[in-house]
């Protein structure tokens, strides 16, 4: 009885981290590294009368996605907003680190998959965060430049913001849902540093429309807009190729160059829909009450101009 | 945070060749589970750790419905609370008896 | 020789007194507090209206800025305390009597006003009771409305937000009063005319639209595994039983997920066109996949709900809709119709006691009543009949015969232990403690146990109307309160005896599996995608999206 387009499907949007790779992956292909049984867990959070999780949110390991071998992370983002903190952060980075040693020997995998879904650093554990958050840069690019590619996937609660929203746009390849959001400042940081006139971070509308997957992808912050069902998430990662985009100074060349003249056409804007108007897009204003097939046309229309990837 | 160990005996061990399993999130009114298989005794052993204090009671009694209804024998239950309310425990206890008791 | 006329003669006097101030029936925002302060006389019994949904919040404004050494004393008679403003009145000594029925989000303001003694309480009604008042002993002289436009003559449109408006008009202008009305909009010609503008004294156009509430909204991706659970139970348990075709649903996420299942479970069931048919009720979003799917042939509604509007403009067939094309709404019938033609209402509360009592008093909230009380009790003049009126009054009777009247289905939906663990049953009702501090000689009571038929939580129905004395009501409901101190205090072997006489029904006695309780049992799993069910008709506040 539920129509087609009302998705039907397990969502990416409310499935918990380990159901993602679940369904991301090849059915029973998936071996974890470091999982709940070794109890690897934050030695920090009982100082501040906080129940730890056995994973530490975070969540990595090694399967096949249409056969192919893949490394992926996931961060469960209602666990501490999905927060980067020294042992996710070390689980992370080590498993790139792996995958960047491993590169052109038999235990290769061909793709990089992080599924965050992050507010940032874990407050209770904010150095080693930061740290987490740099070393995993580090380590992105790394396994780039051994010529492997790291595919981002954002669709969850918490979104990409802080250092999340740095590593996500560190990757190679992103993919992203309507509800999937991504930046560096958070709307409720902005909102306390710069006033409620600069963002209003309870207008969730507004929230949307300038962290959103829909802004996003039309703007080049990310590659591939998917609906927001597990299957479709899988689907867009299968379909990522195995080349990796060159990674050169002429290609970051040429994307500050790109970013430039974005901020020159659209700097003054407000707000997306304005942005919209100048790049003439049809309806601008009406871009997030879009149905998701009729978004899916306008960008096949528009193409992706996308960032250094 | 309060710790314990609820101890319960069970008629019969938990059928299915899984391991160990695992369910839910510490995320808040929630709580994840790890089940361990742990031979072939009738003895169940459940760890506790939550972040609401003074409902001991009320873990011991919803334990003991759970081991009456499922008979989970052989296994260390460890579980992580974040202000779950009994009917979510009992909801998760039963989703992880679940994944355990699968075949493969 | 008496004179007949004093209360006519006083309404001309005052309204010669304004007469400066107005053009015709148009007052200038900047003239209305001056107006308010000659045309209402210190003692008046003033309506502002407010109600859960719609405020005149400009008029509310206004009236709290008029000077209290010339208007005082003001005795406020309306179903909604729900602005800042209208505790201002009795904090600036502007206001000092209340007859109420609803409360929201001053509850607290309101218990701390009277126990400082701010409030000279009169009651706390239900909806229609206050409006009974209206024409007995509660009559306004001078009611402050909300409306969306106006034309000079005073012919007012309220828009899909009827709600109040017509009764409070009628009580006031038919008895010497005055009614003054706040509009979005003075216009020349009105869409529809709900209110003929020889009821209406003057109107003023608002700086701002009136504020309206979106109360009625309920998130589907909120919606927990335990509310579906709860409402996979009332459906085979109770909907499925009893076949109630005429219904009103609380506004809770329990009966949400009801709402939500209806395309699913309910349609696996087979009870589409079987029950839930006609509808008194809000216009709940999540009711639009049950909609959408076939299930609802009409609906009536106490007010609007915001983004509601274009949905239901496009559903004429299911909605009362003007000629013009909006809703139109009206909070007296639409109780009515709950009170009298509805086989069952459905709601949540706070507290059940071992009685059935329940209340949604706490010792700092003194919420209101609105109108569950009369949505959640059997009207004894009703008198036709239907299939699940019947069979409920002869399962309370025990037997059938042409004397036995049947009941309404009065079912509260509860999770046994509510948000900070706070358990939904008690030995005794908060309600009664505040009672006692306020020197209330009857403690506030949503609905009353002899009132309620069954009680629905995460571990089964109590059917009360099968208990048959006042210790098995209460080891009935001791045995759906699962793990709070109520529960694990019941008699086991009274609550086994009375589960085998079908009193008490567990979800596995019914067939139904804990885990089958999934959230992709729902219908719609987030705003979004009742969006999509109502093709883009839905447009949902911004609070609500996340997209």
């Amino acid at each position: 009885m539920i129509p087609e387009n009302v998705m039907n499907e397990p969502s990416w949007y409310e499935s918990s981290a380990r159901a993602r790779i679940n369904g991301l992956l090849d059915a029973d292909s998936f071996s974890e590294i470091l999982g709940p049984v070794d109890r690897v867990m934050s030695p920090h959070l009982a100082l501040f009368d906080l129940p730890p999780a056995f994973d530490d949110g975070m969540i990595i390991g090694r399967g096949s996605i249409d056969g192919r071998s893949v490394a992926v992370a996931a961060q469960e983002g209602q666990f501490m907003g999905g927060t980067f903190a020294e042992v996710s952060g070390a689980k992370l980075v080590g498993l790139l680190r792996a995958v960047a040693r491993s590169a052109g020997t038999p235990q290769a995998v061909s793709t990089v998959f992080l599924l965050l879904d992050t507010g940032g650093v874990r407050l209770q554990e904010a150095n080693a965060g930061e740290m987490a958050v740099s070393e995993t840069i580090r380590a992105i690019l790394d396994v780039r430049k051994a010529g492997v590619p790291v595919v981002a996937l954002i669709g969850g609660r918490a979104g990409a913001f802080g250092g999340g929203g740095l590593v996500t746009a560190c990757c190679s390849h992103i993919i992203i849902s309507e509800q999937g959001r991504i930046s560096v400042s958070g709307p409720e940081v902005i909102e306390t540093n710069k006033g409620v006139e600069e963002f209003d971070s309870r207008d969730r509308a507004l929230v949307w429309r300038v962290t959103g997957g829909r802004s996003r992808v039309l703007l080049g912050g990310a590659d591939a807009y998917v609906k927001g069902d597990i299957a479709s998430f899988r689907k867009s990662a299968a379909q990522v190729s195995n080349s990796v985009p060159s990674f050169s100074l002429q290609t970051l060349e040429q994307e500050q160059e790109r970013l430039e003249q974005r901020l020159q056409a659209y700097g003054g804007c407000r707000d997306t829909p304005e942005i919209w108007t100048i790049a003439g897009l049809p309806t601008p204003d009406g871009i997030a009450d879009l149905t998701e097939d009729e978004f899916i046309r306008l960008l096949a229309k528009e193409g992706i101009r996308h960032d250094a990837r | 945070m309060e710790k314990f160990t609820i101890h319960a005996r069970a008629k019969a061990t938990l059928s299915g060749k899984s391991a160990n399993a695992i369910t839910g999130v510490v995320a808040s009114g929630n709580l994840e589970i790890l089940f361990e298989r742990k031979g072939d005794s009738l003895d169940v052993t459940v760890d506790v750790m939550t972040a609401s204090h003074g409902y001991q009671p009320v873990w011991e009694a919803v334990i003991k419905d759970f081991v009456e209804r499922v008979s989970p024998g052989g296994m260390h239950i460890a579980i992580h609370d974040n202000g779950a309310r009994p009917d979510t425990v009992l909801l998760r206890l039963m989703q992880g008896a679940r994944l355990m008791e699968a075949q493969s | 020789m008496t004179d007949w006329t004093k209360q006519r003669k006083e309404r001309a006097r005052r309204l010669e007194e304004v007469a400066s101030l107005v053009s015709g029936k148009v007052v200038q925002p900047a003239s209305v507090t001056p107006l308010l302060e000659r045309i209402i006389c210190s003692g008046d019994r003033v309506c502002l209206e407010g109600d859960n949904q719609k405020q005149a919040d400009f008029l509310a404004e206004c009236l709290t800025q008029v000077d209290p050494s010339q208007v005082h004393d003001l005795h406020i008679v309306q179903s909604g305390l729900v602005l800042s403003e209208h505790l201002d009145l009795f904090r600036l000594g502007i206001a000092r009597k209340l007859d109420f029925s609803y409360s929201g989000p001053q509850s607290s303001a309101i218990a701390r006003a009277l126990d400082q003694g701010k409030i000279e309480l009169g009651a706390i009604h239900t909806y229609i009771e206050l409006f009974a008042r209206y024409f007995i002993d509660l009559t306004p002289n001078v009611a402050l409305i909300a409306a969306v436009s106006a034309d000079r003559n005073g012919n007012l449109y309220t828009g899909p937000n009827t709600e109040d408006t017509p009764t409070i008009v009628e009580a006031t202008a038919y008895k010497n009063g005055i009614v003054i009305a706040q509009v979005n909009k003075i216009v020349d010609e009105v869409p529809r005319i709900d209110i003929p503008g020889d009821q209406v004294d003057f109107i003023v156009e608002a700086p701002k639209p009136f504020y309206v509430e979106p109360l009625f909204t309920r998130d589907p991706g909120a919606v927990t595994e335990t509310q579906i659970l709860m409402a996979m139970i009332a459906l085979k348990g109770i909907y499925a039983e009893y076949r109630p075709r005429r219904l009103n649903h609380g506004i809770g996420f329990a009966t949400a997920a009801i709402e939500l299942l209806l395309p699913t479970y309910g349609e696996q069931l087979g009870l589409r066109g079987e029950v839930a048919t006609h509808w008194a009720l809000n216009p709940h979003p999540t009711l639009i996949p049950a909609i959408e799917s076939g299930w609802v042939q009409q609906i009536h509604c106490f007010g609007s709900e915001v983004g509601m509007d274009r949905y239901m403009s496009a559903r004429p067939d299911v909605y009362f809709i003007g000629h013009e094309g909006t809703l139109r709404s009206n909070r007296l019938l639409c109780q009515n119709a709950g009170l009298y033609a509805c086989d069952m209402f459905i709601g949540s509360t706070l507290q059940i006691d071992l009685a059935g009592n329940s209340s949604t008093v706490t010792p700092d909230r003194i919420a209101g009543f609105g109108g569950a009380p009369n949505m959640g009790s059997d009207a004894h003049g009703r008198r036709h009949v239907s299939d699940a009126w019947l069979k409920a009054g002869h399962e309370a009777a025990g037997h059938d015969g042409p004397l036995v009247r049947g009941r309404k289905l009065v079912v509260q939906m509860v999770e046994t232990f509510g948000e900070g663990m706070k358990p939904a049953f008690v030995e005794e009702l908060d309600s009664i403690a505040l009672a006692r501090k306020l020197g209330m000689p009857l403690a506030p009571v949503m609905i009353f146990g002899d009132d309620v038929t069954h009680i629905v939580t995460e571990e089964g129905i109590a059917n009360l109307l099968l208990c048959r004395d006042a210790d098995e009501v209460e080891q009935a409901i001791r045995g759906v309160a699962g793990y709070t101190p109520v529960g694990l205090a019941r008699d086991r072997a009274k609550v086994e005896a009375l589960r085998q006489r079908g009193v008490i029904r567990r979800p596995e006695d019914l067939g139904i599996d804990l885990l089958q309780a999934d959230r992709n049992l729902l219908a719609a799993r987030s705003i979004r995608d009742l969006v999509t069910w109502s093709d883009g008709l839905y447009a949902p506040p911004s609070k609500f999206r996340n997209w």
